[in-house]
């Protein structure tokens, strides 16, 4: 299932606040200038369930998770 | 949006880790209430938590203080409202220059890299109580020296001018007459621009972040000498103040629940939920500010542009909508979303660094003292009036 599962990140909207890196650290780092990127392997999620929690806890939606 | 008297804001709490009684009213009044601020102006608060998310992430809603609209808690924010404040004062576009300037020294990865000196740090201060003690002043021996060093060493500001710089913090955020916040700006302002001139002589820039801004984006023009003062007063009122207080009344909170305690010296793994607990239970920095620059529709009723918005972390923090039995603590509840450290493009910069300062200080203090207790009745212990950063004001300990 979660093959199909997709995260965007709008780097122009992220501030670098880290509350993904902090919520799902499987998934998301924060690169050398700070803002939110994706681990490598795990641009699908992973099947992480605390994928959807770092989007939520991104300050300024800067997250897009969409199934499918 | 339930129709009430307009309450005062903000009052002093009546416990120091629970919302002021007198905001019983704003609590039921979700999500939005009408207050009245020092002045006799009204202002909205905001009080529900889906609300606050929402409109903290608003761009309609300023933060520029130097706009004559722009509400005001007190007289003495009056008094200082004209001064730059870097990012915390300044909306979008430029808002995200300078913040992206901050950012790489404030990561995740940043923070992990600091916690060996911050361990370090925190050794030596209850080395230093247990040398001189017990019994000792937990604020001023530990709460505070602690935050304090770890900002110095981060933006290379000599700790050894510590005792000016707290003070000055100290009368910047708390005064107690409008002279005092005048002459705190001041004072501050002519101390950075001598350690700037210091750095600038430097052939060898110093590792700290106002280090790399002085031989940086200052000789390339990128920012002015009033910008780089700017950003180092807000990094160390900021990045001392605060931490040190939720030491504080972390501890005090702590201690007056010995249960909970107790939970925590059981499973040291819960230490990172329990310090966003704290953080949703104390919410320190109670009574963020904004103005709206358009009409925005809000809450079931119209925020005209131009009215002043409050945001009561305290009371937000503590929707029952969200939370169940919201004035309980409670280590396993998820409290990630508290918005006690803001939401939106000015949610807290440094909040990284504040969690690793909360963990690592809690964590060694009790793991280092298990018979720490309060050294005096709880009831007469002082703790800060409602008008500034919550916190202890002093913290008689023993163990």
């Amino acid at each position: 299932m979660h093959t199909d599962t997709r995260i965007e990140i709008d780097k122009d909207v992220c501030i670098g606040a880290g509350q993904c890196a902090l919520a799902a650290p499987n998934v998301f780092t924060q690169d050398d200038d700070g803002f939110s990127t994706l681990l490598p392997g795990r641009e699908d999620g992973g099947g992480d369930p605390m994928v959807r929690e770092a989007a939520r806890a991104c300050p300024v939606g800067a997250i897009t998770v969409s199934e499918g | 949006m339930t129709e009430t008297e307009p309450v005062a804001f903000p009052q002093d709490r009546t416990c120091p880790y629970h919302p002021p009684t007198a905001y019983d009213p704003l609590r039921a009044a979700r999500p939005l209430a009408r207050i009245t601020l020092y002045d006799g102006r009204p202002a909205w608060l905001v009080t529900g938590h889906a609300l606050a998310r929402e409109l903290l992430a608003d761009q309609r809603l300023s933060t520029d203080r130097t706009h004559p609209d722009f509400p005001s808690p007190t007289e003495r924010f009056s008094a200082v409202k004209n001064r730059r404040v870097a990012m915390l004062g300044v909306d979008d576009p430029k808002h995200r220059t300078q913040r992206r300037m901050m950012v790489p020294s404030f990561t995740l990865r940043r923070a992990q890299e600091l916690r060996p000196r911050i361990q370090r740090i925190v050794d030596e201060r209850i080395d230093a109580m247990v040398a001189q003690g017990p019994p000792a002043e937990l604020v001023n021996a530990f709460a505070l020296p602690v935050p304090s060093m770890v900002i110095c060493a981060l933006l290379g500001v000599p700790y050894a001018d510590h005792d000016f710089f707290e003070a000055q913090s100290r009368r910047l955020l708390r005064g107690p007459a409008v002279e005092d916040v005048q002459d705190a700006r001041n004072q501050l302002d002519a101390y950075f621009e001598e350690l700037i001139d210091r750095k600038q002589k430097q052939p060898e820039p110093g590792e700290g972040v106002l280090d790399e801004l002085v031989h940086q984006q200052l000789r390339e023009g990128v920012i002015d000498r009033q910008e780089v003062v700017s950003f180092a007063t807000i990094l160390l009122v900021a990045g001392h103040e605060t931490t040190a207080n939720m030491i504080s009344l972390g501890t005090f909170t702590l201690l007056q629940h010995p249960e909970k305690l107790a939970e925590l010296r059981a499973d040291p793994e819960l230490l990172p939920a329990a310090v966003e607990e704290l953080m949703r239970m104390l919410s320190i920095a109670d009574g963020l500010l904004r103005r709206a620059t358009e009409d925005i529709e809000a809450g079931g009723t119209t925020i005209r542009a131009g009215d002043g918005v409050v945001f009561s972390t305290s009371v937000i923090n503590r929707d029952q909508d969200v939370y169940a039995e919201p004035d309980a603590i409670d280590w396993h509840r998820p409290a990630r979303h508290h918005v006690a450290f803001g939401f939106g493009i000015h949610q807290c910069l440094g909040q990284n660094l504040a969690r690793a300062e909360m963990e690592i200080a809690l964590r060694t203090l009790f793991h280092r003292l298990p018979e720490l207790r309060l050294a005096a009745p709880a009831d007469e212990i002082p703790f800060k009036p409602g008008d500034t950063i919550q916190g202890m004001l002093e913290l008689p300990v023993t163990w």
